[in-house]
């Protein structure tokens, strides 16, 4: 099997400027530091950004904020980092709100080649401007659209050598999904072990969606 | 003003039976967990992908991997599970949770809520609350009945919506009015203030239950 396993410096050299990245973590856990603290000192500019959230001031997707990287965010909360709500409200980067279990559908039906899907979520809030709506059986739902990123940038816990992950406890949250939606996948893994050492009922992403593994510096 | 939080959060926690699954939102709501009766088993569900999780944890026992929905650094209580961000929200959106506790900036009498955006001034994104507020069986509202001296229970929202037709309990420190098909009704009151008071607080017509009762 091809190897996977690459530098931190190797795997934040796969993200060029403009490209559309997708970001695991939620409030900053299970957020890939280290690959971002690279491509802060990298540079890369005019990104699109899909992640949960914003983060925290001076930690995870903050801070490609801070250095305005970030010209698109789609996310579900900017509320814990106010220099997102400023670059916002004064028109530096444009914020896409949605909500986040759309979020996470529209990102799961980007990696499982579903085209959209209804959602009662937002009907009569400002989530549906510029949507499809659609009424079946008498209720109305919004039609979402696939979210896909030329690059996934995850962390995990645990990855094998072959690029079976294993997430540790509320790290989880959207990792998997976007795994499975971008073109190309790299995981910064608190420890790579080998094949096997992963019980395969504990995989919770199988090793074909994983691009890159790098491990994450102390 | 902690006493009123403290009164709304142990009025919201007889909402629930035993074998619930409950949302607490972030803030007042979260106090809730704190007065859930003993007798009672609830099963606490936070967006981020926990079911079951046991508070905060101690400063010296803090586990980098386990945060709970507002970013707290959390514990694993009994009956806990964890899951990615697509469960999540089928859990949220699909109708697998009892009772959704939030806060709200404003309520309207056709059970409409505003929680997520002040324009102009806040805007921190709706996270989880649309789906939370869309899927959840029952939606009880946790809030002070007035922010400085301004109704928050209104004839019609007038800041951008969460969610139409949701809410079913609004629980304050005057009263508990649930929000029915003829708008709101009270149903209990708080004794430190008379009937006619929590009509004054409040921004849209307010019918009285006839089996009104006292909160405490």
């Amino acid at each position: 099997m091809k190897n996977k396993i690459i530098t931190q410096e190797q795997a934040a050299g796969l993200v060029k400027d403009g490209m559309t990245v997708m970001l695991g973590g939620y409030l900053g856990c299970g957020t890939p530091h280290g690959i971002i603290g690279l491509l802060v000192k990298n540079n890369v500019r005019n990104l699109t950004v899909i992640s949960n959230d914003a983060t925290y001031p001076g930690q995870g997707v903050g801070r490609l904020f801070e250095n305005k990287q970030v010209e698109r965010f789609i996310g579900s909360h900017i509320g814990t980092n106010p220099e997102v709500g400023r670059q916002m409200t004064c028109g530096e980067c444009f914020v896409d709100l949605i909500p986040q279990g759309t979020l996470a559908e529209r990102i799961r039906c980007g990696g499982a080649g579903i085209a959209g899907f209804l959602t009662p979520t937002g009907i009569g809030t400002i989530a549906e401007v510029g949507r499809q709506i659609m009424e079946l059986d008498g209720k109305k739902y919004i039609l979402e659209r696939p979210l896909r990123a030329d690059v996934a940038i995850l962390s995990a816990r645990c990855a094998d050598k072959n690029g079976n992950l294993f997430f540790a406890k509320s790290s989880r949250n959207f990792q998997p999904l976007m795994a499975t939606a971008a073109d190309i996948v790299i995981v910064e893994a608190d420890e790579i072990v080998e094949p096997g050492d992963i019980e395969p009922e504990c995989v919770h992403t199988p090793s074909i969606f994983v691009d890159y593994i790098t491990e994450a510096r102390k | 003003m902690s006493d009123v939080k403290t009164l709304i959060a142990r009025r919201v926690a007889k909402e629930f039976k035993d074998g619930d699954v409950v949302n607490l939102g972030i803030g007042l709501p979260t106090l809730v967990a704190d007065y859930i009766p003993d007798d009672i088993d609830v099963t606490l569900y936070s967006d981020n992908g926990c079911l079951g999780l046991g508070g905060a944890a101690a400063e010296d026992h803090i586990d980098p991997y386990l945060i709970d929905a507002g970013g707290t650094f959390a514990t694993v209580g009994k009956n806990c599970a964890f899951f990615d961000s697509a469960l999540s929200f089928a859990i949220a959106r699909g109708g697998h949770l009892d009772v959704c506790v939030l806060g709200a900036l404003q309520v309207d009498s056709n059970g409409n809520i505003a929680n997520w955006c002040v324009p102009g001034k806040k805007i921190p994104g709706m996270g989880g609350a649309m789906d939370l507020v869309v899927g959840s069986k029952r939606v009880i509202i946790a809030m002070e009945h007035t922010l400085r001296g301004q109704p928050k229970l209104m004839e019609n929202c007038t800041l951008p919506l969460t969610a139409i037709n949701a809410v079913n309990r609004i629980v304050t420190q005057m009263g508990v009015i649930d929000v029915t098909e003829n708008g709101f009704l009270l149903v209990e009151y708080n004794p430190e203030y008379t009937v006619e008071e929590i009509k004054a607080a409040t921004a849209a017509p307010l019918a009285v239950s006839p089996d009104l009762k006292p909160m405490i």
